[in-house]
């Protein structure tokens, strides 16, 4: 009996603060309101096979509601564009262009980023099951696959930011590697 | 035994000896009726492609109907059936399962088949440098997908094949098969056992096509599904279909109707059987003269036949009308020599087609050449013979004497007459830049609505467009393969600075051996290779100590047996290398596909191919525009045409020169045909036809079949003009001739659709002028 008491304080510590203070819909509200932008980004992807992490960085810009174009600069130029369900890859002579409703999954990937950055709630919980803790200022938020064929490949998603700001992307794919990308706003007012 | 036995069974014999050959005859409906008879080293590429090309073994098939699951499952189950049956060579329907099979001979062969592989690659900087590019890929988001392959293909040699290949043009995909455009049909891409040229192998796929769809589409009870089918294959089987129905069609038609108005004439059983032999016999005079040679008939050229009875059956017509008052032996006399400078003219006209290089002409020459030349002789020599000198029939001198007096009515129309056929010429001279179409594919008896199905079908499957070509030429495989590669680097030059899009060339899967040779021998042994991978590692974040499968690999691609077509079965790979490197009589072909470069002006610059194509392979090497050559090809026919046209035209001329001897007399004959072309030709373009090389040909046979009209008139005598007897048979005569001709005018095959619109009304034409022009005193 007190044991169901004491866990259900805790259990009501827990929310009623994320639940007065913030709550998904208020993160998904703000981010929709995020018209777009720069940014620079740097990402680390942690591989088994490898001793160190590759980094790589650029520039990467966003116009609401879905054209996402990320622009590599380092180690070597390339560019890819998300226009709709586009996703064009552009390195040295070659480019590739994948029309991403043939691939399921590859759209449930692409989707963990654009529902995030649109602030679609529906979206996102299409294909994964959305943890969120932190405040406003401060919050993270969880992406956990719900579809086994998109688990295969990814075991967890991590976005975090501030207010409607992305900060961080990282993710743990299914074999343990790992890729963490920062990304700081260029203030292009 | 009487002459008239001995004639008739002369001729008796004759037509069985025709019979025989005709029955061994191999009658056609392919292309070749287009493609030229003496063609260039580029037209002989086009001839090939057509004929035994792995393209015009394509058939391409959407399913339509039911929701996307339904159609993949049905893709998927026809894909089932139709694979297991030597009827196919291949069936596509984009599953997943080829591809991989594709991925793993790539992967295995892939130190044969990366052009990077070569000594200084595998040197301490060289290991450095390739391995730090694969590391800095997997920095990329396409770069992740190699992840797994790092270890053992540290270098990047898939890396280096696949960025060879074009992945740009894939159909689009939906649950798991290929899809249109729109996801509302499922795609199949199937590759027939059967030549192109083949066309009852082509039938016969097409049915079990269509009859596994139907037994697919039963079993799973998806009643509402269509298939849609295309593909030069489905175009043969298609226009050969069209030309038998209407062959057989448009002849009982015609003959129906002649020999309705033989009855009229003749009023007897007998006659009428009679009339009709010199037709008969003609129309299989052409077909044998044909058959033999050339060996095969086109149906077209049968097609023919129908215009050929209502020219042929004028001769027995004269006889028989004129013939009857003054005897055999007087008409003989009188008339023959007007009738055989008739026939003369017709076969100065068929005669001038026999030497073009457009084969479907050229047999359309020789058969009606031998036709009307057939049934004048028996005209002129069986019938005779067979009708003996008692002929009744109707009297035909009441018409005769109603044309006498219609003839001083139309006379005033001299002037109008004039003025139109001006006006027509002013009309064509003004329009003269778009009178003509300038495509081969006016004559090709395939559909509108098979043309369209197959351009949506094309657009849906991302079907390559072939539309250009390097071709290589040479005795053996192997040197085949060594000239496409030095040709590969001369393009790979043409693709850098942006001017080509790409190419596809077989060495990609298939090198030459020597290459191949090369290729191993760059190949270091795991004594020399260990040390230096140590060295070349020591910086880098990879450790060479986990490097172990690539060394292994390494080894035994040393010891690796050569790729040969044979290690390709399975795969898709062994379609492409198929559809590109051709065994031929000659020696072996390599087609090398051109893209044209992504500024989405879809055409390349002839000019800078051919320019980077010179060297040491110059020659052996053709650059082409598979659809310039069809133009050019046409064009040449064109003005073939028009030359053999005006050749034609002046032997026509000139035999009536000879004859009438007097420039008077001539230029009266030639007046009425020339305004006779002008006002039909005219009349055609007004009525919005696109003129042809068939429209050309149909002038000259206005003129050749128009000007025993013309002789008549000029024969008679000059103050009464022609008796009535002679009048109403050209009358008959003319009927007869423009319901030939004029019924081909109903054919949907554009050849005999504008040689029918042309000479039909252009004959009628011919003896209405002959006769306002005739000389005044006709007037009577």
């Amino acid at each position: 009996m007190i044991k169901r008491l004491f866990a259900g304080l805790i259990l009501a510590a827990l929310t009623i603060p994320a639940l007065a203070a913030f709550d998904l819909g208020q993160l998904m509200g703000e981010l929709a309101r995020h018209k777009g932008g720069k940014a620079r980004f740097v990402e680390k992807k942690y591989l088994a096979v490898l001793d160190k992490p590759v980094v790589s960085s650029g520039e990467m810009s966003y116009t609401a509601p879905d054209r996402l174009e990320k622009r590599t600069l380092m180690p070597k130029v390339e560019t890819l564009l998300l226009d709709k369900d586009m996703l064009s890859i552009e390195r040295e002579k070659q480019k590739l262009t994948i029309n991403l409703s043939n691939q399921p999954e590859a759209l449930a990937f692409i989707d963990s980023i654009r529902g995030t950055l649109t602030g679609n709630r529906a979206a996102l919980e299409k294909n994964y099951a959305l943890f969120l803790s932190g405040n406003l200022d401060k919050w993270t938020l969880t992406l956990l696959p719900s579809d086994q064929k998109i688990a295969a490949l990814v075991q967890r998603i991590t976005v975090s930011g501030s207010k409607n700001q992305i900060r961080s992307i990282e993710y743990l794919q299914a074999d343990g590697d790992r890729s963490v990308m920062s990304i700081e706003p260029i203030d292009n007012r | 035994m009487s002459p008239a036995r001995r004639s008739f069974l002369l001729w008796l014999l004759a037509m069985l000896a025709g019979a025989a050959i005709v029955w061994h005859s191999r009658f056609t409906a392919d292309m070749s009726f287009f493609l030229p008879s003496k063609p260039t080293a580029e037209q002989q590429v086009l001839v090939d492609q057509l004929k035994e090309g792995a393209v015009a073994r394509l058939l391409m098939v959407a399913i339509s109907g039911g929701n996307v699951e339904q159609r993949a499952t049905l893709s998927r189950d026809l894909r089932g059936r139709l694979g297991k049956m030597p009827e196919f060579t291949s069936v596509q329907n984009g599953q997943s399962g080829s591809e991989s099979a594709d991925r793993d001979f790539l992967f295995k062969h892939r130190y044969l088949l990366s052009p990077s592989v070569r000594p200084e690659r595998f040197t301490v900087d060289g290991l450095k440098d390739a391995i730090s590019n694969s590391i800095d890929l997997l920095a990329s988001p396409a770069g992740m997908m190699l992840k797994p392959l790092l270890t053992s293909d540290p270098t990047g040699e898939l890396v280096a094949i696949l960025s060879q290949l074009n992945a740009g043009a894939q159909p689009d995909s939906r649950a798991g098969v290929w899809a249109s455009r729109d996801g509302e049909r499922a795609m199949l891409l199937i590759q027939t056992h059967a030549l192109g040229s083949d066309t009852d192998g082509q039938e016969t796929a097409i049915q079990l096509i269509r009859q596994q769809f139907a037994e697919s589409r039963a079993a799973s009870g998806l009643s509402d599904a269509r298939l849609t089918l295309s593909g030069p294959g489905l175009f043969a089987v298609n226009s050969r279909a069209t030309i038998k129905d209407e062959v057989s069609q448009l002849s009982l038609i015609s003959s129906i109707a002649i020999i309705a108005v033989l009855f009229f004439v003749y009023r007897s059983l007998r006659l009428l059987t009679l009339g009709l032999l010199p037709v008969v016999s003609g129309a299989l005079a052409g077909v044998v003269a044909v058959s033999l040679a050339y060996g095969t008939v086109f149906g077209i050229t049968v097609g023919f036949g129908s215009a050929l009875i209502g020219e042929a059956v004028d001769y027995s017509i004269y006889y028989f009308v004129q013939s009857s008052r003054m005897g055999v032996d007087a008409w003989r006399e009188r008339f023959w020599p007007t009738i055989r400078l008739g026939v003369l003219t017709s076969i100065s006209g068929f005669a001038a087609l026999l030497f073009s290089g457009f084969p479907g002409l050229a047999q359309l020459g020789l058969y009606s050449l031998a036709g009307v030349l057939t049934a004048a002789l028996v005209t002129r020599f069986v019938l005779p013979q067979l009708a003996g000198t008692t002929i009744e029939r109707r009297d035909l001198t009441p018409l005769g004497h109603l044309l006498e007096r219609s003839i001083g009515q139309v006379q005033r129309l001299r002037w109008p007459m004039l003025v139109l056929a001006i006006a027509a010429a002013t009309t064509l001279y003004l329009d003269r830049d778009s009178l003509w179409n300038p495509e081969l594919s006016a004559l090709s008896p395939v559909s509108q609505a098979d043309q369209q199905v197959d351009l949506a079908l094309r657009a849906d499957m991302a079907a390559p467009d072939s539309r250009y070509l390097v071709v290589i030429n040479a005795a053996d495989q192997e040197t085949a393969l060594q000239m496409a590669e030095r040709t590969g680097l001369q393009l790979d030059r043409l693709v850098e600075s942006g001017q080509l899009g790409g190419y596809d060339s077989p060495t990609r899967f298939l090198p030459s051996q020597l290459s191949q040779a090369q290729r191993q021998a760059s190949l270091p042994s795991s004594d020399e290779l260990a040390p230096r991978l140590k060295t070349a590692l020591q910086d880098a974040p990879l450790a060479a100590s986990k490097l172990d499968r690539f060394l292994a690999d390494i080894e035994s691609a040393r010891r690796q047996p050569e790729i040969t077509p044979a290690s390709l079965a399975g795969t898709q790979l062994a379609l492409a290398v198929d559809a590109m490197l051709l065994k031929h009589a000659q020696g072996w072909s390599v087609l090398l596909p051109l893209r044209p470069p992504q500024d989405g002006s879809a055409m390349i610059d002839a000019a800078a191919v051919r320019a980077a194509l010179t060297g040491d392979t110059a020659g052996q090497v053709l650059f082409i525009d598979m659809k310039g050559e069809f133009d050019k090809l046409y064009n040449d026919y064109l003005h073939e045409a028009s030359q053999l046209s005006l050749a034609g035209l002046a032997i026509i001329v000139l035999l009536l020169a000879i004859t009438l001897r007097s420039p008077r007399r001539l230029g009266r004959v030639l007046l009425p045909l020339i305004l006779a072309v002008l006002i039909v030709i005219g009349g055609l373009h007004l009525l919005g036809e696109r003129l042809h090389l068939l429209h050309l040909i149909g002038m000259l046979l206005i003129v050749a079949v128009g000007s025993n009209y013309a002789l008549f008139f000029d024969r008679a005598d000059e103050a009464t003009g022609p008796d009535p007897e002679t009048l109403a048979s050209m009358l008959v005569a003319n009927l007869t001739t423009a319901i030939g001709f004029g019924t081909l005018g109903l054919s949907n095959v554009p050849i005999l659709h504008a040689v029918g619109v042309t000479v039909g009304p252009g004959a009628v034409l011919a003896l209405l002028l002959a006769a306002i022009f005739a000389p005044r005193g006709t007037a009577g």
